[in-house]
C-alpha cells in the first residue's frame, strides 16, 4: 500500500473508531495517536519518488501542504486534549459529544488530507464538501444560540460555494470532454495538464469564474467572507485553529490547481486582475475591520482574512518570486496562526471571557502564555526575525519592482493591520492581569490547563523558517511557482 | 441524435426551469414543496431521457436517486416538520408574480448570454442544456436571497442542486462519482438542515431567520 492510501485512510478508521471509543481521555489520547501516524506517514512522502495514479498524486506542490496538514492536525490534537479536558470540568460540553468533537476531527482531517492529495476533480470537490459538513457539525457543538446562528450562516454560505464550484467543475469538464473524450480522463488533474492546451479558452474561462468564487468562498476571500469570524468566533478554540490554519489554504491549493490549468491553457484570460482585486479587497476591509473587534476569537479570524488577502494577490501577481512568496506566506500564516489560537485558547479559559478589554496583564499572570502570544502576534504582523517578515517582503519588494501602484494599496493595508495588532496586543498581553470573568478570583491564580508545547513548536519553526530555509523546500517552491505562471 | 431526442430533452430541461420560476412566487410551504417535487420529477425524466437516448445506463441510477431522494423521500420529512411545528399557515413575503417574472427572465437572459458565446464549439443539446442549467442555479440563488424561512432556504439551496445535476447529466460521460456523490451530498445536507432546524426550533420557537439574525455573536 502506497503512503499516501495511508495517510488518507488512517484518519478515516481514526474517525470510525474514535465513533466508538467512550471516554473523553481515551478519545483524546486515540486523537492524537491517529494524527501522529498520519504525520509519520506524510514524512514518508519525502523520501518516495513523486508519483501519480488514478486517484493520488503527489507532486512538489502539495507535498509540503500535506506535511504541514498533519503536522498542524497533530500539535492541534495535542492543544484539543487539554482543551476539552477544561471544558469538560467547567461543564461546557459532555462526554457525548466529545465522543462525537473526536470522530468529527479526524473525519476532517480525511477531508483535508484527501482534498489535497486526490488526482480527480470530482473527488477534490467531494473533499472539500465532506469537509465544510464536519466543520459545520463542529462549530455548533457548544450548541448555543450564537453558535448555532454561526454554522447555519456558516453553512448556507459555504454550501452556495461549494455549489458554484460543482458548476464550476462541470463546465471544466465539458471543456475537457471534446479534446480529451467522455470518461476519467478528463477529470483528472495529471491527464489534463498535458491536455490542456488544446481545450477551448472560452470555457475554461467561465469554469474558472465559477471556481474563484465557490472555493473563493471557503478561502474568506471578501465579499464572501461573512461566515469566517463567525465560524471562528463561536466554535471550540481548536477547531477555530484547524480552520484558519487548514481550511483555508486547502480551499485556496483548489483555486491554485485550476489557476496552473489556466496558465498552461496559455490563451485563457489572465485570473491575476481578479484574484489581485479579491486579495486587496479582503486585505484592506479585514484591516480596517480589525480596529471594531471586541472579541479575540472573532479580532484573529479577521486577520486570517487579511492574510488570505494578501496570498491571494500575490498568486494574483504571479511571477517566479510572488509566487514564491505566496506559497511560502501560506505555510507561515498557517503555522502562525494556529499557534495564535493555541494560546488565545488557553487565556479564553484561563480568564473566563472572550472579550479583549477583560482580558489583559497576559505576560504577568502567565508568562510562558503571554510571551508565547506576543511573539505569535508580533510573528504575525510581519515584523522580523520570523518567516512572516520574509515572505510579506518578498512579496512588496517585487510588487514594488513590477507594479509600483498596486504596491500601495498592499502596503497600506499591511500597515493598517499591523497598527490593530499592536494596538490590542498591548491590551492583551501587558497592564495589571484582572480577575476571572463572573468571579473575583485573581486571573493570575488560575493554573494553566495543557501543555504549551504546540504553541511554542509552531513559533519555533516560524523563526527558523525566518532566518533559514531548508534547500529542498526552495526548490520545490520555485518548481511549484515556475508552473502557477 | 433525432430530431424528437433533441427536443424532448430540450423540453424536459425547459419543464426544469419552469419550475424553478413557479418556486419563486409561492407563499404557502406546502405548495412550496409541491412545486419542488415537480422539479424533482422532470429532473428525474429529464435524467431518464439522457440515459436511453444516448445509451449511458448510469444515469438510470441518477434519475432513480433523484426520483426517490427529491421527489418522495425530501418532501414527505419536510412536509411533517412543516406539521410539527406548526408553520403550515404561514405565509411569508415572497415575490410577486410580475416581479418573479422580470428577475427570472433577466437571470435567464445573463445566463444565455453568458454561456452560448463560449460554447461555441459545443453540440447545441450541450450549449442550451447548459444555459438551462445555469439559470436553474441562478434562479435558485435568487430564491435564497429573497426568502427568509428556514424551510423555503432549504428548498432554494435543493433547486440549486437540481440544476447543477441537470449540468451534469448534459454533460456527455461525466463520470458516474461525481452524480453519485452529488446525490449522497444533498442527502448529507439535508440531514443536518434537519437537525439544524430542530436546533433552530428548541431554541427559538421561531423559524424566521432574521429573528435568528438578530442575535449577533459580538455585542457591538
Amino acid at each position: 500500500m502506497s503512503a499516501v492510501a495511508v495517510i488518507v485512510a488512517t484518519p478515516l478508521i481514526g474517525a470510525a473508531v474514535l465513533a466508538l471509543v467512550p471516554g473523553h481521555r481515551l478519545g483524546a489520547r486515540l486523537n492524537i495517536g491517529f494524527s501522529a501516524v498520519t504525520l509519520l506517514a506524510s514524512l514518508v512522502l519525502f523520501a518516495l519518488e513523486p508519483s501519480s495514479g488514478a486517484l493520488f498524486v503527489v507532486d512538489a506542490f502539495n507535498i509540503y501542504l500535506i506535511a504541514l496538514t498533519a503536522f498542524v492536525g497533530l500539535t492541534t490534537s495535542v492543544f484539543s486534549a487539554g482543551y476539552i479536558a477544561h471544558e469538560i470540568a467547567v461543564g461546557k460540553l459532555d462526554e457525548r459529544k466529545l465522543r462525537f468533537y473526536h470522530a468529527m476531527y479526524q473525519a476532517f482531517m480525511f477531508t483535508m488530507l484527501l482534498a489535497l492529495s486526490a488526482n480527480n476533480l470530482g473527488v477534490m470537490w467531494v473533499a472539500v464538501e465532506g469537509a465544510t459538513l464536519t466543520t459545520v457539525l463542529m462549530v455548533s457543538l457548544y450548541r448555543t444560540a450564537a453558535s448555532i446562528e454561526a454554522a447555519w450562516k456558516y453553512f448556507i454560505l459555504c454550501g452556495v460555494g461549494i455549489a458554484l464550484a460543482l458548476f464550476g467543475t462541470i463546465l471544466m469538464y465539458m471543456a475537457a470532454q471534446p479534446v480529451m473524450g467522455p470518461g476519467m480522463a478528463a477529470m483528472t488533474w495529471t491527464e489534463l495538464m498535458v491536455h490542456v492546451a488544446k481545450i477551448s479558452p472560452a470555457i475554461l474561462n467561465l469554469a474558472f469564474v465559477f471556481l474563484l468564487i465557490g472555493y473563493g468562498t471557503k478561502v474568506g476571500l471578501a465579499p464572501l467572507h461573512a461566515w469566517l469570524p463567525d465560524a471562528h468566533a463561536e466554535g471550540p478554540t481548536p477547531i477555530s485553529a484547524v480552520l484558519s490554519g487548514l481550511l483555508l489554504n486547502v480551499a485556496l491549493y483548489a483555486v491554485l490547481r485550476f489557476k496552473m490549468l489556466l496558465a498552461a491553457n496559455g490563451q485563457a484570460i489572465a485570473p491575476g486582475p481578479l484574484m489581485i482585486a479579491m486579495g486587496l479587497a479582503s486585505l484592506l476591509l479585514a484591516g480596517l475591520m480589525l480596529y471594531r473587534r471586541r472579541d479575540v476569537k472573532r479580532f484573529f479570524a479577521y486577520s486570517s482574512i487579511e492574510h488570505m488577502g494578501i496570498i491571494t494577490f500575490a498568486f494574483g501577481m504571479g511571477g517566479p518570486l510572488a509566487n514564491f512568496a505566496g506559497l511560502l506566506h501560506m505555510a507561515m500564516h498557517s503555522l502562525t496562526k494556529s499557534a495564535i489560537f493555541y494560546a488565545v485558547g488557553h487565556a479564553v479559559q484561563v480568564t473566563g471571557t472572550q472579550r479583549i478589554e477583560r482580558i489583559s496583564g497576559l505576560t504577568v499572570s502567565h508568562p510562558a502564555l503571554g510571551w508565547g502570544l506576543l511573539a505569535g502576534v508580533v510573528a504575525i504582523a510581519g515584523l522580523p526575525p520570523f518567516g512572516v517578515f520574509m515572505s510579506e517582503f518578498l512579496l512588496v519588494t517585487s510588487t514594488f519592482a513590477r507594479e509600483p501602484l498596486l504596491a500601495l494599496p498592499l502596503v497600506a493595508g499591511i500597515l493598517v493591520a499591523f497598527g490593530a495588532l499592536v494596538l490590542r496586543v498591548q491590551q492583551l498581553c501587558f497592564g495589571a492581569p484582572g480577575t476571572v470573568e463572573g468571579s473575583g478570583v485573581p486571573v493570575a491564580s488560575v493554573p494553566l490547563q495543557g501543555t504549551l508545547v504546540p504553541l511554542y513548536a509552531h513559533l519555533a519553526l516560524v523563526l527558523v523558517a525566518g532566518v533559514w530555509l531548508p534547500g529542498p523546500l526552495v526548490a520545490w517552491f520555485q518548481t511549484v511557482a515556475a508552473l502557477l505562471g | 441524435m433525432s430530431d424528437l431526442g433533441y427536443d424532448a430533452a430540450h423540453m424536459l430541461g425547459a419543464v426544469v426551469l419552469l419550475m424553478s420560476f413557479a418556486l419563486l412566487y409561492q407563499r404557502r410551504l406546502f405548495s412550496l414543496l409541491n412545486v419542488f417535487t415537480m422539479q424533482a420529477l422532470a429532473l428525474t425524466a429529464t435524467a431518464a431521457w439522457q440515459a436511453y437516448s444516448h445509451g449511458e445506463p448510469h444515469l438510470y441510477i441518477t434519475a432513480l436517486l433523484t426520483l426517490v431522494l427529491k421527489a418522495i423521500l425530501i418532501p414527505v420529512a419536510l412536509h411533517r416538520i412543516i406539521v410539527k411545528m406548526k408553520i403550515h399557515r404561514t405565509i411569508e413575503p415572497a415575490l410577486g408574480i410580475g416581479l418573479t417574472m422580470v428577475a427570472g427572465v433577466s437571470l435567464v437572459t445573463l445566463s444565455i448570454l453568458l454561456v452560448l458565446p463560449v460554447t461555441a464549439d459545443a453540440t447545441a443539446l450541450t450549449r442550451e442544456n447548459l444555459a438551462l442549467s445555469l439559470s436553474v442555479v441562478l434562479l435558485g440563488l435568487l430564491m435564497m436571497i429573497s426568502r427568509r424561512n428556514a424551510v423555503s432556504q432549504v428548498v432554494g439551496f435543493m433547486s440549486i442542486e437540481n440544476g447543477l445535476i441537470l449540468a451534469a447529466v448534459g454533460a456527455a460521460g461525466m463520470p458516474l462519482v461525481v452524480e453519485m456523490s452529488v446525490a449522497f451530498s444533498v442527502m448529507v445536507a439535508f440531514i443536518i438542515f434537519g437537525i439544524f432546524l430542530f436546533h433552530i426550533r428548541e431554541r427559538f420557537d421561531t423559524l424566521d431567520m432574521q429573528k435568528i439574525e438578530s442575535f449577533r455573536g459580538e455585542s457591538d
